[in-house]
């Protein structure tokens, strides 16, 4: 008996415990939470103030109590917005597509193909990923010129078709599929690319669906280059048309337009992440604890 | 279809580079295998079988020599024209396809006249899934099925195309040992349901010893002896082959021959006289080497020794183990290969043995001479002293 009620003040406890800890956990997380999504709600609220209303505030305020469409509008009139999505949606799907093509086949060539000058070639590869990038745009700006490969889509497109990191991910996820398997797939007839493409492609799926989103949101919000290598309006991406109408406002920046872009912009990529996080976190997990 | 291999060699290069010499995978294989038999390839792990396996199969080109299937000499085919069927130690399925899916990927690559149409392909492979009983599974993955499952699933792929050939490579060794006895047996059924010409690889004695019709023991590339089962183990033809089998192994001595009497140490233990059946050098004579007085190695197989209180072979006895139906003698003696012996005896001649030492009579039929040096079979009779 005198056990019985024991139990029960320990049980009470571990209870009242258990309850101290989850309300430290959701203080903490909804903090962090609130940290993080702060950006997100000043860039919508920021978009929905008017031009002058914004330009007059002497402290920012936390809310607006009339919010406009009108900057959404100015966005998509003040410059070609329309223009530069279809150019960046052009830029994303061709530079992932072709990206995927060279990776694929690089990886297969590294991890399965044996030819002279493997080991070291792939060393070469890989000590590439050592030189930062910003040196790299230099050399390629100069490269592009030369061909005379400015304001072009494969002037925007080339220097980013290929991915020393991406080819590295996806030739050791490929190694890690058993020698066995290429033996019976070889005695049956199966020719090198269609193993590629019925065993191995589909093997990968998880670490292919990773690097595509990836590359997706590289692509989007890619910048410097893009910046670089184009001056004719027409071949401006998203982040370029972001920066022109900021310089659009009368004597001083518009930001509110400019946040109304941000937001339309933003909206497909958070769209393919909510879709896709599962997925991504899969192969970034798998890649992890196997490679 | 009977398969011959003729002056088979495979070399590698070493595989560390500093050394420059090949290695010999697979040196001078020479083979006849009979129509409809289940060859047992046996020997130690990197002793050559899987090269071996693979050149039949045509993953790997041999070095010098020549495959013949039948009269059609396949060297130079690759493994999809050749009608072999293969079987992985690992069972190779793919993971991203169904059982079904698994055992239809071979007929998806036939060409020209050998298309097969959607429904033919799935006929036939559910009429391969029905020889090895997994009819119910072909819905699953290979990950929802169990070792023995999955084996089958990897034998009815490779039954699906009716190769001429089933190779299968250590395909037992995945299996806990239950399942292993299990799935021996079927692969003999199978074997002898479809009258396919079967090479089974393994390193395991037993599972050789059990299910082949023929057994090759290899060691080191080179093949040491090609007999029935039986014959192998009762007639091995060098000190090798006589290791290699019997659980618990042979017993090792070091002795020598005078007069036409073996002796270990000072204990004369057996007379011997040439076997006059066998003439060093005849064409059709076993190889082996002629008694002659000197050092030789003697091999005592376990069963071979009687506990007797007047048995020529002294010893020291270290432990009675009762191990069910056999009881195990463990004994010393200075010149037994590792200096202790382990023989098997009957139950009831167990009263024999006490105090401090032990003697053996040895029985004429399961004790071997080998040459000191060669390790080859001397050919010779054996008569008890008494
Ligand atoms: N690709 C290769 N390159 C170099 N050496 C090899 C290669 N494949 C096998 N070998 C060597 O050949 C020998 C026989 O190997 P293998 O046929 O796999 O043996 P087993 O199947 O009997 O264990 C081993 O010594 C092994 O190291
Ligand atoms: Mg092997």
């Amino acid at each position: 008996m005198n056990t019985n009620t024991d139990f029960s003040a320990i049980e009470k406890k571990s209870q009242r415990n258990e309850r101290i800890r989850k309300i430290i956990t959701y203080v903490l997380l909804t903090f962090w939470a609130v940290i993080v999504l702060f950006p997100f709600y000043w860039m919508i609220l920021t978009s929905v103030k008017s031009y002058s209303a914004y330009n007059s505030e002497y402290v920012p305020q936390l809310y607006t109590l009339s919010p406009t469409m009108q900057n959404y509008f100015d966005a998509f009139t003040a410059v070609p917005l329309t223009r530069y999505f279809l150019n960046t949606l052009i830029f994303t799907v061709v530079t992932t597509l072709l990206m995927m093509v060279v990776t694929v086949l690089a990886a297969f060539a590294f991890a399965r193909l044996k030819f002279p000058g493997k080991d070291i070639l792939f060393t070469l590869f890989l000590s590439l990923m050592m030189i930062p990038n910003e040196l790299v745009i230099i050399t390629n700006f100069v490269t592009i010129t030369n061909a005379g490969m400015r304001n072009s889509y494969i002037g925007l497109i080339l220097p980013s078709v290929t991915s020393v990191f991406y080819i590295y991910l996806l030739k050791e996820n490929f190694e890690q599929i058993p020698e066995e398997l290429y033996k019976a797939a070889k005695v049956d007839g199966t020719s090198d690319f269609k193993y590629l493409w019925k065993v191995m492609i589909p093997i990968c799926q998880p670490t292919m669906v990773t690097i595509a989103i990836l590359k997706v949101i590289e692509c989007w919000n890619s910048y410097v280059w893009p910046r670089l290598i184009t001056d004719d309006q027409a071949y401006f991406l998203v982040s370029n048309g972001i920066q022109e109408i900021r310089e659009n406002g009368f004597g001083r920046e518009n930001i509110p337009a400019m946040m109304a872009a941000v937001v339309v912009i933003s909206v497909p990529l958070i769209v393919l992440f909510l879709i896709f996080h599962k997925k991504i976190m899969a192969g970034v997990s798998r890649g992890g604890t196997k490679g | 279809m009977k398969i011959v291999l003729q002056n088979l060699t495979k070399r590698y290069p070493n595989r560390n580079k500093k050394i420059k010499e090949d290695v010999i995978a697979v040196n001078n294989f020479n083979f006849e295998i009979p129509d409809g038999q289940l060859i047992g390839l046996l020997g130690p792990s990197g002793c050559g079988k899987s090269t071996t396996l693979n050149m039949i199969c045509g993953l790997e080109k041999p070095t010098s020599g020549k495959i013949f299937f039948g009269d059609d000499d396949v060297t130079d085919l690759p493994p999809e024209n050749r009608g072999v069927g293969m079987v992985f130690q690992s069972y190779a399925l793919y993971p991203h396809l169904t059982v079904l899916q698994n055992i239809m990927f071979p007929m998806e690559n036939l060409k020209g006249k050998d298309k097969m149409t959607k429904e033919a392909m799935r006929a036939r492979a559910e009429e391969a899934a029905r020889m090895v009983q997994i009819d119910q599974l072909l819905e699953r993955k290979p990950s929802e099925l169990s070792g023995g499952q999955q084996q089958r699933v990897a034998i009815a792929r490779a039954l699906v195309k009716v190769p001429r050939v089933l190779l299968l490579d250590e395909p037992l060794s995945n299996l806990d040992a239950r399942l292993r006895l299990q799935t021996r047996e079927e692969i003999r059924r199978i074997q002898r349901e479809t009258g396919v010409t079967t090479v089974f690889v393994t390193h395991d004695q037993e599972e050789a010893m059990s299910i082949s019709d023929l057994i090759v023991v290899m060691e080191a590339g080179v093949v040491q002896q090609i007999a029935k089962p039986q014959l192998v183990y009762e007639d091995p033809i060098n000190i090798f082959v006589a290791k290699f089998l019997g659980t618990p192994p042979i017993n090792v001595f070091e002795g020598e021959v005078k007069n036409g009497i073996v002796y270990i140490g000072g204990d004369a233990i057996i007379k011997a006289e040439p076997d006059s059946s066998w003439k060093e050098g005849a064409p059709d004579a076993a190889p082996g080497a002629a008694l002659k007085d000197g050092p030789v190695t003697i091999g005592i197989r376990p069963e071979g020794f009687d506990p007797e209180k007047d048995g020529e072979l002294q010893c020291g006895l270290t432990a009675v183990e009762v191990m069910g139906r056999d009881t195990s003698i463990v004994a010393t003696n200075a010149h037994a290969a590792n200096g202790s012996i382990r023989t098997i005896v009957n139950t009831e001649e167990l009263a024999e043995v006490s105090g401090e030492t032990v003697n053996f009579r040895i029985k004429p039929s399961r004790i071997y001479l080998f040459d000191h040096e060669t390790g080859a079979r001397v050919r010779c009779r054996f008569t008890p002293l008494r």
